[in-house]
């Protein structure tokens, strides 16, 4: 079904194939987010002072290091689904929607690239 | 060209304010801070990982007194955006559609906030 010319649909003024996929992904991260979030922030409380010892020792065990990278993906994807919407629906110029909107990708990936290799590299050094 | 001399929608500022909007609104706003939020978290991931100087200069910016008030900020905005983003779950459903059902849950989702926000600091600071 196409209500758009392909000129249109080639300059990114009505959907190329729907929304839906931007829909399904928004859904199903905030629902891996809400026990994801919950874990986070109550981590966070039982971080004793954030002593480096505790921060360092609680990043370090492999439970923690895998939930630390799904919650670092999962909040950036959702993070920049829902940035997309709020920048497509107020920013009017459209050559600054479109360079907010890569900018916003690119700075979710490089999160995204900072946040594991920072928790990889916690997780693989040597305990003092 | 002139333009077409359409009806336009009535202006948001003729409507009068209710809980309705003011939710919509602040479920856009504290995804955004949360995002904020995000830059935050990542900066204290690549500061652990930095090592114990790294960390302690994080720790003192983090940890100021100042601070704690952006990071109440955000554990509102966390629960709030959790509640509420629940409801929006619900109405994907289907649930929760009618009128009534939209004050209820919007009531809801702001004492429920409000209790989370207030618990979730009695147990940071004992």
């Amino acid at each position: 079904m196409s209500f758009g010319t392909a000129l249109n649909r080639a300059l990114e003024l009505i959907s190329g194939k729907g929304g839906v996929g931007h829909w399904w992904a928004q859904r199903l991260t905030a629902i891996a987010l809400i026990p994801l979030g919950l874990w986070l922030i109550f981590s966070f409380a039982r971080l004793d002072n954030f002593d480096y010892l505790a921060v360092t020792g609680w990043t370090r065990s492999p439970i923690n290091s895998i939930l630390l990278i799904f919650v670092v993906i999962t909040i950036s994807y959702h993070s920049q689904l829902g940035l997309k919407v709020i920048i497509e629906d107020y920013m009017h110029i459209a050559s600054l929607k479109k360079a907010s909107l890569v900018f916003s990708n690119f700075l979710h990936v490089g999160l995204i690239a900072v946040g594991i290799y920072s928790i990889a590299k916690v997780a693989f050094s040597v305990p003092l | 060209m002139t333009k077409a001399r359409r009806p336009l929608s009535p202006h948001l500022q003729v409507y009068r304010w209710q809980i309705t909007m003011i939710l919509s609104t602040f479920h856009r706003g504290t995804g955004v801070m949360l995002s904020l939020g995000l830059l935050i978290l990542v900066y204290w991931l690549l500061a652990i990982a930095g090592g114990l100087d790294h960390y302690e200069q994080a720790r003192a910016f983090l940890g100021s007194d100042w601070f704690k008030l952006p990071l109440v900020g955000w554990t509102f905005c966390f629960f709030f955006h959790l509640c509420n983003g629940i409801r929006h779950l619900a109405w994907d459903t289907g649930r929760g559609l009618e009128i009534h059902q939209y004050h209820a849950s919007g009531w809801a989702v702001i004492v429920v906030t409000l209790i989370a926000t207030m618990g979730y600091g009695i147990l940071v600071i004992f």
